[in-house]
């Protein structure tokens, strides 16, 4: 029985236990020694002495007293080693052992490939498993400081997508309520990936929050969160950065720019960018950011967007490019579908296959109607008004029961300089009522912290009112079977169910529309109409 | 227990329900035990006096409809009055008005169910 000596692989991973307590030793050499090609060509049993190389393993096993070398081959790559000592017989391996120790090599080598396999398949599986964790720890850094929900102006539409890369990219946009009812938008891009990137975006986030509720100008906004992050930023890490303040009452945007890119703002005369000059933030000490300002007009509207829209690549590793999407916005009419036509054309640009290379973002802003806002006294969504619709009121009430009754002093006040005929003004009322409390009940599941929200209007030949909801219950369960007295007086229908039918029946028209985060019915009542 | 509604006889065989306040889902305990008490007098009609009610909603349709429901099981009718022009067409709208038949105030109310009696 010849004395075995356990050659540690080349490969990763400690050698297996021999099936036997005989006694073995570690010999360790380095994959890029000579013996190891030396023996792949081989391939079969050669005694040690007979190998003319200038090898460190030669010699460690020498030193270990082994005499016969088998080497584990398959497909033509060494896989394992099998070092003998001398025979205990003290007589040359024979060529029957020889053979006999071919036979085993020829057998054991696939088996020890399987193994090794198996071994870092389970290796790899367990570091995905710990990428896969930290991008989903990064996901929720990021997640938890994007805001909840969209700065709602009367008059004005704001939009927002968020689509991180599975490798989370650092994007980061916020709104602010800022004094005066002047809202600061803020979109952002952190260099580097995954968590490092998540914590320099919350890291910056907070910094701007705390700045820009201190400053009202954007540029001193920028230049003090450079100041402070400068201070914090690990090494080559930097965060671009674009900051907005816009007045909704006049459409006057200021902003400031650290390195970011250049938002689009979108005219009938064609489509400009809204250039300022800055460094991104945390790379240099005193900075200064260049201030600039534009007054939106109705009609008129923002793209914001990170670079991971021009930056996507077609399967021919053609770049989206700014000038695709400067066409996108000059082609649009608003901006109220332009975030979806992105999208469109961008998937239609990198094709199926395409693994997203970086995170996107958009925002949109847009001024849609001119607003002449009476008694406001809450966040309003004035989208989807024709343009040319005067907002007479805006205001939401909590989800009580009850709710609905709070409205209708106030719906009255709105409507009185129109002078409804009384009976057209009642069927309103009770329609907004019914609406309002659909959205209580249905669209907010009767949650006190879910606003309803209002925005009474008017054209010349209408009054519109649109009420709003969050959705978090779906639509109302009244479905779409009519509601029959015959049937519900021979209790073969719930005695409930009629509000969508007075509203049907008490205005001209009842719309409903989705939005994200949100339900609304739009009720219209000619201004000419009969009372029925 | 008192009804909040009073219930009136003023005639034999007809009962007055003096409704009031909003006329919404929260009435109706109020409004069952009103019905319940106005059938314990065995009436041929009840008699459903909105004029103080300044609130229907939906869920109040729902109320009176299965009042009426109930009424038309027991075999009585349903009769209002005091209801405003809104609120008529509202009656109008849900076909309420073919089953109750409306009258502008009491006198005319039951006056006719005197001339049908």
């Amino acid at each position: 029985m010849p004395r075995r000596g356990w050659v540690s692989p080349w490969r990763s991973g400690p050698p297996a236990s021999p099936p036997d307590p005989l006694p073995t030793t570690t010999v360790a050499f380095d994959p890029d020694d000579p013996l190891v090609e030396h023996l792949a060509q081989v391939a079969e049993p050669i005694a040690l002495d007979r190998i003319d190389l200038d090898s460190p393993g030669v010699r460690a096993l020498k030193a270990a007293g082994m005499a016969l070398l088998v080497p584990l081959v398959t497909s033509g790559e060494l896989v394992g080693l099998l070092a003998l000592g001398p025979r205990r017989s003290e007589r040359e391996y024979s060529t029957n052992d020889r053979r006999l120790l071919q036979d085993l090599a020829t057998h054991a080598a696939p088996a020890v490939r399987v193994a090794q396999l198996v071994r870092e398949q389970e290796a790899e599986v367990l570091s995905r498993q710990r990428i896969e964790q930290e991008l989903h720890v990064a996901r929720l850094i990021q997640q938890q400081f994007l805001p909840k929900s969209l700065p709602e102006m009367p008059g004005w539409h704001v939009a927002a997508h968020y689509q991180p890369a599975r490798e989370v990219g650092g994007d980061f946009y916020d709104f602010l309520q800022l004094p005066g009812g002047q809202v600061g938008i803020v979109i952002g891009d952190v260099t580097d990936k995954g968590v490092p990137a998540a914590l320099v975006m919350a890291t910056t986030h907070s910094i701007l929050r705390a700045e820009a509720a201190r400053l009202l100008a954007p540029g001193e906004v920028l230049r003090r969160a450079n100041a402070l992050l400068v201070e914090e930023m690990p090494a080559n890490m930097f965060v671009t950065c674009l900051y907005a303040v816009l007045d909704p009452a006049s459409g006057r945007l200021r902003y400031a720019n650290a390195g970011h890119d250049l938002p689009y703002l979108r005219r009938a005369e064609g489509v400009v960018e809204l250039r300022a000059t800055g460094m991104p933030l945390g790379l240099l000490p005193d900075m200064d950011y260049e201030e600039k300002e534009v007054r939106l007009e109705p009609g008129q509207g923002v793209l914001f967007h990170s670079d991971g829209v021009v930056e996507a690549h077609d399967p021919e590793r053609t770049m989206f490019g700014f000038p695709r999407l400067k066409e996108l916005v000059a082609g649009a009419t608003s901006e109220t579908d332009l975030i979806d036509r992105v999208l469109t054309h961008l998937a239609a640009f990198t094709g199926p296959d395409w693994e997203q290379e970086d995170d996107i973002t958009l925002v949109t802003l847009s001024r849609t109607a001119t607003a002449a806002v009476i008694g406001m006294d809450g966040p309003t969504d004035a989208a989807g008004l024709p343009p040319q619709a005067r907002v007479l009121a805006a205001f939401t009430v909590a989800s009580e029961p009850g709710g609905e009754r709070a409205v209708l002093p106030r719906l009255a006040a709105a409507v009185d300089p129109l002078g409804l005929p009384a009976l057209r003004r009642d069927a309103l009322a009770t329609a907004v009522a019914e609406a309002t409390m659909n959205a209580i009940e249905h669209g907010n599941g009767n949650r006190p912290e879910l606003p309803v929200r209002l925005v009474v209007a008017a054209t010349d030949d209408a009054v519109l009112v649109t009420v709003t909801d969050r959705a978090v219950h779906g639509p109302s369960p009244e479905g779409p079977e009519q509601p029959d007295l015959d049937a519900k007086l021979a209790g073969r229908q719930s005695p409930r169910g009629w509000g969508l039918y007075l509203m049907r029946n008490l205005v001209d028209e009842v719309r409903t529309r989705d939005q994200v985060g949100g339900h609304t019915v739009e009720l219209v009542l000619h201004r000419d109409g009969v009372a029925s | 227990m008192t009804p909040r509604y009073p219930v009136r006889i003023p005639r034999a065989r007809v009962v007055v329900l003096d409704l009031a306040g909003d006329l919404r889902a929260e009435a109706r305990e109020d409004l069952e035990a009103a019905y319940d008490e106005a059938a314990s007098r065995e009436p041929q009609t009840v008699v459903l006096n909105l004029s103080d009610v300044g609130y229907i909603d939906s869920t109040g349709i729902a109320l009176l409809v299965g009042l009426l429901a109930r009424a038309r099981r027991d075999g009585r009718d349903v009769t209002a009055y005091g209801l405003s022009a809104h609120y008529r067409q509202i009656f109008t709208i849900t076909r309420l008005s073919e089953f109750i038949t409306i009258y502008d105030d009491e006198p005319s109310a039951l006056g006719h169910v005197t001339a049908s009696a």
